[in-house]
């Protein structure tokens, strides 16, 4: 059985496949799929992965997930592969891409940083200095972002 | 744009450039020559934080060259009230030509600098960077030696919080220089500056150790203990007091070496080293205005005249 199949095939939606074993629900948080939704969402953790070892897998019902949101996933799952699901088969495939910049995605989370101020209203800017391995900063005050908490800081 | 935030906003070339304007408006700086080339402009000194020496060397350097200067602290205005930096900026915006800004909070100046379309040239952001004092610190570097190029360089002290090392690394390993840094443990210089240092393929070492390395030095950089910046007091006492500089340390150093401090100092600097052929600190702080003039200038698009009578 293939291990997209433990759980059902979705009819329309996104799948999200090639999670880092464990990330399934950092995912859901950083597209804002955590709290306030009413779309059907299944999800497998730690499943074995002929590339990964260990993978997690999501899949999304009724909801095609845009480009804008799936950026935000290079954080923490830059090598997913995503399906957009229409009528049980898959309609697209789309890429993860990290830009150079994040703008509005993450705060900093350096407590001295000016944009700790909440009433400040620029936007939030952090920078993409390396994607292997990861390392982001701050566009303001120049601090480099754990990667491992960066999902708490999720705007 | 004329702004200038870290010296990541400077070539090697500009760098050069704007130590030699700096010498050459050297008689202007010291009140030998007038030399009205800012005359109509208006500087707004923004200083939340105290300063000395940057406020006044920015305000010296502005009014030499015939500028007006207004100033802001957070105490006696608007920001005591709970106003957000991005509307004090759109103030300064419509009164200055140009700003320099000194904040507590890191990343302040660069926030500034997207909020306003007039320059702004950083003056301290928190433990941030300090561009302006590392421009006049290779100022009096060039001075000494005539050069930037491949210098040893030892910075003693707070590495951690203390801004003008940070930025004066940046600056100093982009003209090949040999980088020791000598601090306590929990005052080591921030781990994303040491990687950027070494991806610039920068040789840095890392010591807690200062004496046996005054002798191959060029440079002896001191930075105060700044207890302003420790989150308690207990965590200050640790450390305050772990390094002292004295005139009989430097019986082993270069006869060209010179001790630079961005002061204020405490004990880190004796008053021994003071009257030594090596000290060097209060030529730095005065060569605070001619540095600050060419910056004033390029931040405005002034051209400095190659000669001045």
């Amino acid at each position: 059985m293939s291990e997209m199949r433990r759980v059902t095939a979705i009819c329309n939606g996104t799948a999200i496949d090639h999670i880092p074993s464990g990330h399934a629900l950092q995912v859901l948080k950083m597209l804002r799929f955590d709290v306030g939704r009413s779309n059907p969402i299944s999800m497998v953790m730690n499943v074995p992965s002929g590339k990964m070892g260990r993978k997690d897998v999501l899949k999304i019902e009724d909801r095609e997930l845009n480009q804008e949101e799936l950026d935000r996933l290079a954080l923490i799952a830059p090598k997913a592969s995503v399906a957009i699901i229409r009528n049980y088969s898959v309609a697209e495939k789309r890429t993860i891409e990290l830009g150079s910049e994040l703008i509005n995605i993450v705060k900093c989370s350096f407590s001295n940083c000016i944009t700790q101020n909440d009433r400040e209203p620029l936007p939030h800017k952090l920078k993409i200095i390396s994607s292997e391995p990861m390392e982001i900063r701050c566009s303001y005050c120049g601090k480099n972002q754990d990667i491992d908490e960066i999902v708490d800081y999720i705007i | 744009m004329g702004d200038l935030i870290t010296m990541d906003d400077l070539t090697n070339e500009e760098i050069l450039q704007i130590l030699s304007e700096a010498n050459t408006l050297l008689p202007v700086a010291r009140g030998d020559v007038y030399l009205p080339l800012l005359q109509g402009k208006v500087l707004g000194n923004l200083f939340f934080e105290n300063s000395t020496r940057t406020r006044m060397s920015f305000e010296t350097a502005m009014k030499r060259l015939g500028g007006e200067v207004i100033n802001l602290s957070s105490v006696g205005s608007s920001v005591a009230k709970g106003e957000t930096l991005y509307d004090t900026m759109q103030m300064v915006d419509g009164y200055t030509d140009i700003a320099v800004i000194r904040h507590p909070n890191q990343g302040a100046a660069q926030y500034s600098a997207d909020a306003v379309s007039i320059p702004i040239l950083n003056a301290g952001d928190g433990a941030g960077n300090h561009p302006t004092q590392t421009m006049l610190d290779l100022f009096t570097i060039h001075e000494a030696h005539g050069s930037l190029e491949g210098l040893n360089v030892m910075m003693v002290g707070d590495l951690r919080y203390g801004r003008t090392t940070h930025s004066l690394s940046h600056a100093l390993v982009r003209f090949g220089a040999k980088l020791t840094l000598v601090s306590p443990e929990s005052l080591r210089m921030p781990a994303e500056i040491v990687s950027d240092l070494k991806n610039h393929g920068a040789d840095v070492n890392e010591t807690e150790e200062m004496a046996s390395s005054i002798s191959s030095a060029d440079v002896i950089y001191m930075t105060r203990i700044q207890k302003e910046r420790f989150p308690d007091e207990d965590e200050y006492n640790k450390v305050a007091g772990m390094y002292k500089l004295d005139a009989s340390d430097l019986s082993e150093a270069k006869t060209g070496m010179i001790v630079m401090h961005p002061l204020p100092r405490v004990n880190e600097l004796r008053a021994s080293v003071d009257s030594t052929k090596h000290a060097r600190y209060f030529e730095q702080a005065f060569n605070g205005v001619p540095t600050r003039m060419a910056l004033l200038c390029r931040g405005l698009g002034i051209k400095v005249p190659k000669k001045v009578k």
